[in-house]
């Protein structure tokens, strides 16, 4: 047999035993190392349980610690013990005792015959290659880590910190360009001879003894120098998540893993019973020659890792919650908000919803009820129109109706009669378009007939809060996309800006010109603000709307 | 590509932000403690087989009154999630809860007749218990009305759960409060013992929750769902608290401070990121058929609320029957579908 594993065991070592002895009895011969932390207890039930194969050997035991050089001793010492004892083994095979192989050794034999003269190591410059995220990277090989990262965090962080802070450089051996890459590799024999018993391994051995996690460093430096066939990516399916620990496989993982056609995955959950039995069994489908694509298994593990650190957009709950003015995103979708349109045409969410393709609602944030669509009491996700439920968290009434609606653009009108805070809210979120007519809250108080006392008053309250929302709109920190018209530049030309209102908001049916809102009749308005200004109260928002109003304008 | 992130250099800040904040939270923990270590004489055993736990195991405590028809269902679940071991505390049931438990090979059970609400709604006999047995364990604390379930819960064992948490640094995991209810009026559908009771309660409600940070403790306060829409509509702000921290690595200096809402110390607390956390839910059954009856009982009894006067008006609307499904109830359907509604999330764990 040409191909040998060496493996590196610290824990559930009873699952270690298992697949040394699968591979053991397919004819593998095998090296184990068994961390020396592991209790002696443990290390005798694992010998007694694979006495009975002698094509499985232990080595020297080192105490192995993450990130530190013993690692690689570990490594060194079983290949070198495998390179002795099995003269004909053509490739070595690094795995560690929760590796779980996927598919029959025999086709990884024939897959290694195919490719005789390559080393199987993923080694990616550190220049070039971002490998890790944050943290250390090309200073893993020009400082010196003498300390712990998990037993001395500390003493570690301020000795990286001094050392930066004194310029400290190390001296990178001659000729070694660092290269970094999954600690899981297959070698050929020579290559791994030649890493061994370079006449510089002592030098070398020196120097990586103080880089920072060698074991993801040592082989894949070493094997630039002396071999010329790498194929720089490992054999063995491994995923690491956002903190850099090992992706888990768990039984419901089990067609996922057939599908991937590698042909080791690390690391399994050592109490997942049916991927264990499925793998081990040894029955297997007909002979299958594909070559691995981990593919798929990389979308969906990155995609995990995606939703732990950024988390779908514009969704609020027990599990995130950004923090104000972290999120660039405030809701889940693009939605459009309409000011002061409805007071100026009749009926304007029905135009809307009729040429459309979006769902209008009146105003949401009406301080009677919010206004859905078609007047129902409750919306989606059980959204409750009632007044006080929804001001208790005008925000979130507004997340929630973005989020629950996802699939299907929302539209619904604001205005200064509104809760306010909604107003302060969707200027900062680039899902909004907003379209603004400034002073047409004057229309409804122009037809209320209402005492004119009352509408002075009610005319400057409106007009106060909607000037303080305009410089919202205004903000160059503003996000949302604001076009705003004076309530004059409306009424005068009322074309233009509701052709821009159908592009930008995407109305299907705005090629037909023909139908357009109709506008309420304004007769008399220009004598109504007249009346404002002669009691004191300028609206100035509604722009420079004429004494009387234009022919034409009151169909 | 395998990616390894280590940071370096990011040092915990010597003192908290708030410093007396967090000393006056320090004392309000040993306080919590301290009452609950005083009225650990206020529980008789009635069967201890607490001797059986063995390190590792998962522990689940629960404190009960006449809940004979749901503990069946309740045990089962969390028997089948991987739970080891149960402590209960039985606060003077009548209906045959405690002879029922008593006769479980996994349960240890603790009887009392004080009072639930003085003894902070039972936290102060399970703080108890969690000292005395819960230290270095992964515990669950719940009600007999709530369902544990998480992401791949059907697939992927307990344990599984509490070691990745582990290997992720994660002490703790936070779950919503689901109030699952039936699609006619309340009380209608009777539940039969032992059965699935997302059957009789197959709605629930998915997109009306609302949230916000809580200082000093800096957890999150979620309310919303089914109660607050029918309830509370005119008082908001007194409409039940939905998150939950349900699942903790344990330690004797730990400590529940209102229900399992928010615990001690703060850090316990923060099961919410910029990102999504892994999120479970408790499925809560309280709208079962019993609910008309309980309600008029507790009219009675006002053990459930601290000012309990307050909630007369939500007992009282309960013991009319009324219905709460509408037109977008959402079906039951799983945690995938609870996932996709953005209710709970598996987090990073896939």
């Amino acid at each position: 047999m040409s191909l040998g594993f060496v493996m590196l065991c610290h824990e559930a070592l009873d699952r270690a035993a298992q697949v040394a002895r699968h591979w053991s009895e397919r004819g593998c011969p095998i090296v184990i190392h068994v961390d020396a932390r592991a209790s002696a207890h443990d290390y005798d039930a694992f010998r007694e349980a694979l006495s009975d194969r002698d094509n499985i050997l232990f080595c020297r035991r080192f105490r192995c610690e993450w990130g530190r050089f013993s690692l690689v001793q570990s490594a060194q010492a079983a290949s070198e013990m495998m390179l002795k004892n099995f003269p004909d083994v053509r490739h070595v095979f690094l795995a560690s005792g929760s590796c779980l192989p996927l598919r029959p050794v025999d086709e990884l034999v024939c897959y290694l015959g195919a490719h005789a003269q390559t080393d199987f190591i993923e080694s990616a410059t550190t220049k070039d290659v971002p490998w890790t995220t944050g943290g250390l990277d090309r200073e893993r090989f020009t400082l010196r880590f003498p300390f712990s990262w998990k037993r001395q965090r500390r003493l570690f962080d301020g000795y990286v910190r001094l050392q930066r802070r004194l310029n400290l450089r190390r001296r990178i051996p001659e000729g070694v360009t660092p290269h970094m890459g999954s600690q899981w590799w297959c070698l050929t024999r020579e290559t791994l001879e030649a890493i061994l018993s370079h006449p510089r391994r002592t030098e070398f051995d020196r120097y990586f003894a103080r880089v920072w996690i060698p074991d993801e460093s040592y082989f894949q430096s070493l094997v630039r120098l002396v071999s010329d066939r790498v194929e720089s990516r490992s054999l063995t399916l491994s995923k690491f998540d956002f903190q850099g620990k090992p992706h888990v496989f768990y039984d419901d993982h089990l067609q996922l893993l057939r599908r991937s056609d590698c042909f080791v995955a690390r690391k399994a959950w050592p109490r997942a019973e049916r991927l264990y039995a499925a793998f081990l069994s040894g029955e297997h489908d007909a002979a299958n020659r594909a070559e691995p694509h981990p593919g798929k298994i990389d979308r969906i593990f990155s995609k995990a890792t995606e939703r732990r650190t950024s988390g779908r957009a514009g969704l609020y709950m027990t599990g995130r919650f950004p923090r104000k003015n972290h999120d660039n995103r405030l809701t889940a979708a693009r939605y459009v908000v309409f000011e002061g349109f409805g007071d100026l045409f009749a009926g304007f969410p029905d135009w809307v919803q009729r040429s459309a393709g979006l769902r209008a609602h009146g105003h949401l944030f009406a301080p009677e009820r919010a206004e859905f669509a078609g007047g129902l009491p409750v919306f989606s996700g059980a959204l409750s129109d009632n007044a006080r439920l929804r001001d208790y968290n005008p925000e979130m009434f507004l997340t929630n109706l973005i989020w629950n609606t996802r699939g299907e653009r929302q539209s619904f009108l604001f205005g200064p009669r509104d809760t306010p805070a909604p107003g302060r809210f969707f200027p900062r979120d680039p899902n909004a378009d907003v379209f603004c007519v400034t002073g047409a809250w004057a229309v409804p108080l122009f037809t209320s007939k209402r005492p004119f006392t009352d509408l002075r008053a009610e005319a400057a309250r409106l007009q106060k809060i909607e000037n303080a929302h305009l410089a919202d709109l205004r903000n160059p920190a503003t996000k949302a996309r604001v076009r705003i018209w004076t309530m004059a530049d409306l009424v005068e030309n009322p074309a233009e800006p509701l052709r821009t209102v159908s592009e930008e908001a995407s109305l299907t049916v705005a090629q037909n010109p023909a139908e357009v809102p109709k506008m309420v009749d304004l007769t008399g308005f220009g004598a109504f603000l007249q009346q404002l200004r002669n009691a004191g109260m300028h609206p100035y928002l509604i722009g420079d709307f004429p004494g009387d109003p234009p022919n034409g304008t009151s169909p | 590509m395998t990616r390894r992130r280590i940071e370096i250099g990011v040092s915990r800040p010597i003192l908290p932000p708030d410093p007396a904040a967090a000393y006056r939270l320090r004392w309000k923990r040993r306080r919590l403690l301290y009452r609950a270590l005083r009225k650990r004489r206020q529980l008789a055993t009635v069967a201890d087989r607490t001797g059986r736990i063995r390190p590792g195991d998962i522990l689940l405590f629960t404190c009960v009154r006449n809940e004979a028809a749901r503990l069946p269902f309740f045990l089962d679940h969390h028997r089948a999630l991987g739970v080891d071991h149960i402590l209960v505390v039985d606060n003077g049931s009548t209906d045959g809860t405690s002879e029922m438990l008593a006769n479980a090979p996994d349960v240890s059970v603790w009887r009392t007749g004080h009072s639930y609400r003085q003894s902070r709604f039972g936290m102060d006999w399970l703080t108890w218990l969690m000292i005395r047995h819960g230290h270095g364990h992964w515990c669950l604390t719940l009600d007999a009305d709530e369902l544990f379930i998480y992401p791949h819960w059907r697939t992927r064992p307990l344990q599984a759960l509490t070691e990745w948490l582990g290997a992720s640094e994660q002490p703790m995991m936070g779950t919503l409060m689901l109030d699952l209810y039936p699609e006619g009026p309340l009380g209608e559908v009777p539940y039969d013992v032992g059965t699935d009771p997302t059957v009789t309660l197959p709605l629930f409600d998915a997109g009306n929750y609302t949230i916000r940070r809580q200082e000093p403790m800096g957890n999150l306060w979620v309310q919303g769902g089914v109660r607050a829409r029918r309830f509370f509509a005119s008082e908001p702000r007194r409409a039940p608290t939905m998150q939950k921290v349900p699942l903790i690595l344990w330690d004797r200096r730990y400590v529940y401070v209102n229900s399992t809402h928010a615990a001690l110390p703060p850090r316990l607390n923060k099961i919410q990121g910029e990102g999504e956390r892994i999120t479970g839910a408790l499925l809560h059954t309280k709208f079962l058929d019993q609910i008309v009856r309980k309600s008029a009982e507790e009219l009675e009894r006002r053990e459930h609320f601290a000012n309990a006067s307050l909630y007369d008006n939500y007992y009282e609307a309960l013991i009319d029957k009324p219905t709460l499904a509408c037109s977008f109830s959402t079906a039951y359907r799983g945690w995938r579908h609870l996932e996709a509604l953005g209710l709970i999330s598996r987090g990073g764990w896939t």
